[in-house]
């Protein structure tokens, strides 16, 4: 196993020539995730202000353009002024789940963003069932909000919350079965061997149709479980005002605001992996410059983000039956056919490959 | 005794849920109780009253021409119609014959008005089931009929443009070339809204086959308008008793049969089209002559009563007077389209989901303020 | 195979409905419909008509037109207008003549309905253009619209 490729290793190996191993690694660990959590906690905040100037471009308007150089300090102020409010709450609230809910929502979406390959090299934690934990992790978070909609004692919160729970419960096995599909193709679940086995063509190309369906039931069940529209069931403000988050506010509201981005950037960010060969470049123009490889992560996480973007500010939202009978009788049959489909192509190696 | 308690454990719960008076869907101050079982809606009671401003009491102190300014208050997006029928309602009483220019402007400001009408709710049904861009693409078209109100009758909502015996001051010399405009540029951007949303198929599944309104039940529960025009119930005032210009223009009545959310918005579209060519019927030759007729300055009614109804953008609104020979009306109803189209809602709600009533709203157009006056 | 062509037409028309907000995303740049209103005051002018403000306009001898005949504040539904008049000796004819001491106008009460600029006689109140209404005291809202010292235009009779 290639251990150098993670960041973490290099910072211990590092801090080994003035601690004692122990000591070096849990340090290590910690100024990682504090690296990790500033930039990325930055990092939602301007994903924030490009889905306002992204939905502003849809609706013939201009967006946020005051604060700062065209608008780009907009978010910030807004995390300052929501950092100064008061936390308001309900009367007879669980207090205790009501406090505890945006942590589960914002930790869980924080630890995902651990493992992704940004560039060679470049990677907090090299775990050997990448995508197995990506999944894990990502179905925690569905706990905060039924905890938050549950403790909130607001019934519009508590149907916010019990849909997101048949949500997720649903779109979780359309996100596992289509990553599970391009496994198939790669035989590891780690993300670097993923990374690997791309040198020789995207996991698009090399397995052509049943990669595209899979990629695009996996843009459908990742916009599901992010629960953005059209499958915004859970917050679907023309209904339930602001769904399982309408009782809290401050700090903890921007907890839930800004999981639900990095949650968006967390989905756009497994499918650049899977999918798009994460930072390697297309035909590889800039393979003996590995460092570019965040721009070329990044630059493919983005547009896979915009396209979110887009479904979200042209399509209505479904109904929460309607939700159930598109996962149950079209995407989950598609599904299980499409993995048999790329079983059948491995096995005749009908795969293209460069 | 085991099983009882079994049972309870299973049993579903009703529960009690308050839809406003502060809640988007409801597009102002209506309260709606809804009693819900899950998701399930079993009983829908609406709590009207928080917008009353008494305006038909206000009526009785007013003389007959400040009596049509408060009409704008009512059905604001039908501001103009609401004044015209308050004016017809006062000049049939006087046997009043107003020039055929009135009648010829009334009808296109009218008509205008209701794809002004029609453009809000399409952005707000648009962002009741979820697209929420479908909002600024209607404000946008609609913003430039609002520029055309603006430049000839002064204000943008409340217009109080009708007075009776015709109108407070001619259109401005730009008026005609501005609806020109308009109508070209709003018959390319009605294909683009059945591009966006009439034929998007999450919308269609959101909408087809919720909130079935029978023919019948149209009829009983007094519905008028789009609602009723979706049931099957030919109820366009316009058609019936043409007022205004309305005799002079050729018009299809947009009819459909199938009486749920869908075939609503199919109308309203349809009627968007129809009103684009009664504009255009019109506006090459508006006559000439004057733009008003000389009334009295204090205006008495002979002693009577008196009904005009004229079709607002969301039905059948009736102005009825009793005049006792004074200067005043000793009283005046408003029979208002939103409040006999808010009664259906119990009716066609039960059953279905919370989802399903906000489109269900959505397409009953509500003004809040109309049903409340 | 009705199941096939459901997909089929869902994703069709799903794909049109996003191609329409394509085409606004790329025309971004000159379709924004926004006014940025405080930064285009210079050049935000609105229309002739539009109703503002009750103003009455002074000439440079500060004259105006109005007789003080009330009639303006008979139409007007709401009280918003309130004429302080007095009897005054006419300079030219000598008889004794009808004058406003105040034209008390009280912006807070209007609705901008127009029947009282409808009622003049003598055009001698207009619609002003002026938006800008707000102001941290209410009672800075009932304005006297003609100015101090001000007295009827020779020759205007009601």
């Amino acid at each position: 196993m290639n251990i150098a490729l993670n960041i973490t290793q290099t910072f211990q190996d590092w801090l080994v020539g003035f601690m004692p191993e122990g000591a070096a690694s849990i340090t290590a660990m910690v100024i990682v995730a504090v690296i990790y959590l500033m930039i990325f906690a930055v990092a939602g905040l301007y994903l924030v202000l490009l889905e306002r100037r992204v939905a502003a471009w849809f609706q013939l308007r201009l967006g946020p353009n005051r604060v700062g150089f065209q608008g780009l300090l907009q978010t910030m102020a807004d995390a300052l002024k929501l950092v100064s409010k008061e936390l308001t709450g309900t009367d007879r609230a669980d207090k205790f789940l009501y406090n505890l809910a945006p942590y589960f929502v914002i930790i869980t979406s924080l630890m995902a963003l651990g493992i992704f390959p940004f560039t060679q090299g470049f990677q907090a934690f090299d775990i050997n069932i990448g995508i197995f934990f990506l999944i894990a992790i990502s179905s925690i978070g569905v706990i905060g909000i039924l905890l938050a909609g549950w403790s909130s004692n607001n019934k519009f919160a508590l149907i916010g919350a019990m849909r997101s729970g048949v949500q997720t419960i649903s779109y979780e096995l359309s996100i596992g079965l289509s990553l599970l599909t391009m496994v198939l193709l790669t035989g590891s679940l780690q993300l670097s061997e993923i990374v690997e086995t791309q040198k020789h063509g995207w996991l698009i190309v090399q397995g052509h149709v049943p990669a595209i369906i899979a990629f695009m039931i996996y843009m459908i069940a990742g916009t599901a479980e992010t629960n953005r529209a059209p499958f915004d069931m859970v917050e679907a403000e023309s209904e339930l005002g602001a769904g399982f988050h309408t009782e809290y506010s401050g700090m903890k509201f921007a907890y839930f605001f800004l999981a639900e981005f990095i949650n968006m950037f967390i989905i756009a960010c497994i499918a650049t992996t899977v999918f798009f060969g994460a930072w390697l470049s297309p035909f590889g123009i800039t393979e003996s410059l590995p460092w570019l490889g965040v721009f070329w992560f990044l630059l493919k996480a983005l547009i896979l983000v915009f396209l979110m973007m887009w479904f979200r500010w042209t399509f209505p939202r479904l109904r929460i039956d309607q939700l159930l009978s598109l996962e149950w009788k079209y995407l989950l049959p598609i599904n299980l056919i499409n993995i048999m489909l790329m079983a059948f192509l491995v096995w005749q190696k009908l795969t293209i490959q460069f | 005794m085991e099983t009882t308690v079994v049972n309870n454990n299973f049993k579903s719960e009703e529960y009690f849920i308050n839809m406003g008076p502060q809640h988007p869907a409801t597009h102002g101050v209506l309260r709606l109780l809804l009693t819900i079982d899950g998701e399930i809606i079993k009983k829908v009671d609406p709590d009207l009253g928080y917008i009353h401003r008494s305006i038909e009491k206000m009526c009785e102190r007013d003389s007959y021409q400040q009596i049509v300014h408060l009409t704008d208050r009512m059905d604001y997006l039908s501001a103009n119609i609401n004044n015209e029928a308050v004016c017809l309602a006062v000049e049939n009483a006087l046997q009043l014959e107003v020039t055929d220019r009135i009648k010829v402007i009334r009808t296109i400001i009218g008509e205008l008005t209701r794809i002004a009408s029609h453009c809000l709710w399409w952005g707000v049904m648009g962002m009741d089931v979820g697209a929420l861009t479908t909002y600024f693409y209607g404000f946008r078209d609609r913003e430039m009929i609002n520029d055309i109100f603006e430049e000839t009758c002064g204000a943008r909502l409340t217009m109080n443009y009708n007075v009776p015996g015709g109108l407070m001051f001619d259109i401005h010399p730009n008026f005609v070339k501005r609806v020109k405009d308009f109508v070209a540029h709003f018959k390319t951007k009605i294909p683009e809204y059945d591009r966006l949303l009439s034929n998007n198929v999450i919308f269609q599944k959101r909408t087809m086959g919720v909130g079935v309104l029978s023919k019948e039940d149209a009829i009983s529960f007094g519905v008028s308008g789009p609602v009723g025009r979706a049931s099957g119930y030919s109820c366009d005032v316009r058609k019936h008793h043409p007022y205004s210009a309305l005799d002079q223009v050729t018009f299809k009545e947009a009819l459909r049969t199938e009486g749920d959310t869908y075939a609503r918005y199919q109308v309203r579209i349809q009627e968007m089209w129809e009103s684009l060519s009664i504009i255009e019927q019109l506006i090459d030759n508006i006559p000439e002559g004057d733009f008003r007729v000389q009334t009295n300055a204090v205006i008495k009614l002979p002693k009577g009563e008196y009904y005009q109804k004229v079709e607002t953008a969301r039905g059948e609104l009736g102005v009825y007077i009793i005049s006792t020979g004074t200067k005043n009306p000793y009283r005046l109803k408003f029979r208002s389209p939103g409040f006999s189209n808010l009664s259906v809602l119990n009716h066609i709600a039960v059953g279905s989901k919370i989802a399903d009533l906000v489109a269900i709203m959505a397409t009953l157009d509500l003004v809040i303020p109309d049903i409340d006056r | 195979m009705s199941y096939l062509s459901n997909i089929y037409n869902g994703i069709k028309t799903l794909l049109t409905g996003m191609s329409v907000t394509g085409k606004y995303f790329l025309n971004a740049r000159k379709g924004a419909i926004t006014q940025q209103y405080p930064d285009n005051r210079a050049t935000l002018k609105m229309f002739d008509r539009f109703r503002g403000e009750v103003i009455m306009p002074h000439d440079e001898n500060n004259e105006h037109a109005c007789t003080g005949c009330q009639k303006c504040e008979l139409a007007c539904p709401n009280g918003t207008i309130e004429i302080i008049w007095d009897r005054g000796i006419d300079e030219v004819t000598g008889k004794k003549k009808k004058k406003i001491d105040k034209f008390v106008y009280h912006l807070s009460m209007c609705t901008m309905c127009g029947l009282c600029i409808d009622a003049c006689p003598t055009d001698a109140i207009k619609w002003g253009q002026n938006f800008e209404n707000s102001v941290y005291d209410r009672t800075a809202l009932t304005r006297v619209l003609n100015k101090p010292g001000s007295k009827v235009r020779a020759g205007i009779e009601d």
